[in-house]
């Protein structure tokens, strides 16, 4: 049924989509723009870098922490549909070469922004095409100029709407104020004077606003919902792409760099060894694809080998160093299963090493490496 | 009625391929979504009632998860 077909007297309801991430401020958009009466869907993109639920659903000291999901939660709490999307194939481009660069670490926040953005345009414009004016009028974000130091800036805000393709159709309700009028401003659909002229950093604003609206409960994570804001996962990603010198990962690498103690004794290999024994659970699932040391004498960590052994030197290493985790740890020797993703297994026995013989730079996570060009300047 | 398997996924995963499953579903089609992740207890629910789906049945035994789901496209 197209709108020209409702009663004339029926009041048109504009349609907005938003970008939900789960956070205090995406909600707190979601419901200034719905107090004016304009109906919101939510859009969730899922990057693999989203920190919710993994590390919660892997280890076992916060297995009984709350699993739910955010977005999900907030979408049920504005009452809105949320439409969830996998974008982590496409997102590699965006990690891997990002137009404006990278943050304080290997976040690419400026780039995220304009293409999650981009995504719901694309979105707004096929629903447009297909329900033409039933179909979303405006996209609506939770950014506050100053919020954060690499995407959520006076000049960047302008950058995102013009590079993402949404231009002036694109409203941050919590910062308008501060931003020139947009399309749904200009037309009448919302009352600029509705909205909110939030800046900075300071959260207060955001609060009061929540208290307003009867909102107690909500997340706020520090440093955002993002690994990749993560100082220790990125350097542990700058490690990968050192190691295979070039940027590139496959969703398993980066699931993998949430999980463990990961330690590089050689250029060649790491080690991912389990903490504890969620972990291990979790570790065991990746035996198929990876070579793994098993502790056979001993209670101990599952250790999984990314890359190759080059002989049996190396096997030893790793051995020595994976018994080092093991309750063998003061043990004259430690018997370790060496497994291949095949299933072909051996056993060695190796005295496990000592806390001074572990060289502190194997520990991969503690420093940045420097990182291979972006994968267009390669060869060039 | 028809089994979706999101074993070794982790959320979001079992909520997105059960969105993109019930999307090509018929209403009143059964659907049973079996993982591994007990996240998905309170994800898949939530999911269906923003969206009006029924929620038949909730199982977990060693290990596994299983949320039993009528669709309801409104």
């Amino acid at each position: 049924m197209s709108h020209t077909q409702m009663p004339a007297d029926k009041p048109f309801k504009r349609k907005a989509l938003a970008l939900v991430s789960g956070g205090l401020d995406s909600m707190l958009a979601v419901r200034v723009i719905q107090e004016q009466g304009v109906e919101v869907e939510g859009v969730n993109f899922y990057t693999g870098f989203c920190v919710e639920g993994h590390t919660q659903a892997i280890r076992e000291r916060d297995k009984n922490k709350n699993k739910r999901n955010d977005a999900l939660w907030v979408a049920e709490q504005l009452g809105i549909k949320l439409h969830i999307i996998d974008i982590s194939e496409e997102y590699k481009d965006v990690v891997l070469n990002p137009k404006h660069g990278y943050g304080a670490h290997l976040n690419p926040c400026l780039d995220c922004k304009i293409f999650m953005v981009n995504q719901a345009t694309l979105m707004l414009s096929k629903a447009r095409e297909m329900a033409g004016d039933e179909g979303f009028d405006f996209i609506i974000t939770g950014e506050v100029i100053g919020q954060r130091p690499k995407s959520q800036l006076k000049w960047t805000m302008p950058v995102i709407a013009r590079e993402s393709g949404a231009d002036d159709r694109l409203l941050r309700p919590l910062s308008a104020l501060n931003l020139e009028p947009t399309l749904p401003e200009r037309e009448g659909w919302v009352n600029r004077d509705e909205l909110h002229g939030f800046s900075g950093r300071n959260r207060k604003p955001q609060i009061e606003l929540a208290e307003k609206f009867g909102l107690t409960e909500f997340a706020q994570p520090a440093g955002g919902c993002c690994f990749l804001t993560h100082e220790a996962y990125s350097n542990k990603l700058a490690d990968l792409w050192q190691a295979q010198n070039k940027r590139d990962y496959e969703l398993d690498d980066i699931m993998l760099l949430k999980v463990g103690r990961h330690i590089r004794p050689q250029p060649h290999f790491k080690m991912i060894v389990s903490r504890e024994e969620g972990e291990g659970n979790f570790l065991q699932g990746y035996r198929y694809l990876y070579p793994s040391l098993e502790i056979v004498s001993h209670r101990g960590p599952l250790t999984l080998i990314d890359g190759e052994f080059t002989g049996d030197d190396d096997l030893a290493l790793a051995a020595s160093i994976a018994a080092r985790f093991s309750q063998g740890r003061s043990a004259e020797e430690v018997v370790v299963a060496f497994r291949e993703p095949n299933g072909v297994a051996r056993e060695i026995t190796v005295q496990p090493m000592r806390p001074d013989q572990i060289d502190p730079t194997w520990h991969v996570g503690e420093h940045r490496p420097n990182i291979p060009p972006a994968p267009q300047e390669q060869g060039a | 009625m028809e089994e979706l398997d999101v074993r070794r996924l982790l959320c979001p995963m079992p909520v997105i391929r059960t969105q993109n499953k019930v999307n090509s579903m018929a209403t009143g089609e059964e659907l049973r979504v079996v993982g591994t992740d007990p996240g998905m207890l309170n994800d898949i629910p939530t999911w269906c009632r923003i969206n009006g789906h029924e929620v038949l049945a909730m199982e977990e035994n060693q290990g596994e998860y299983v949320v039993h789901l009528r669709a309801q496209h409104t």
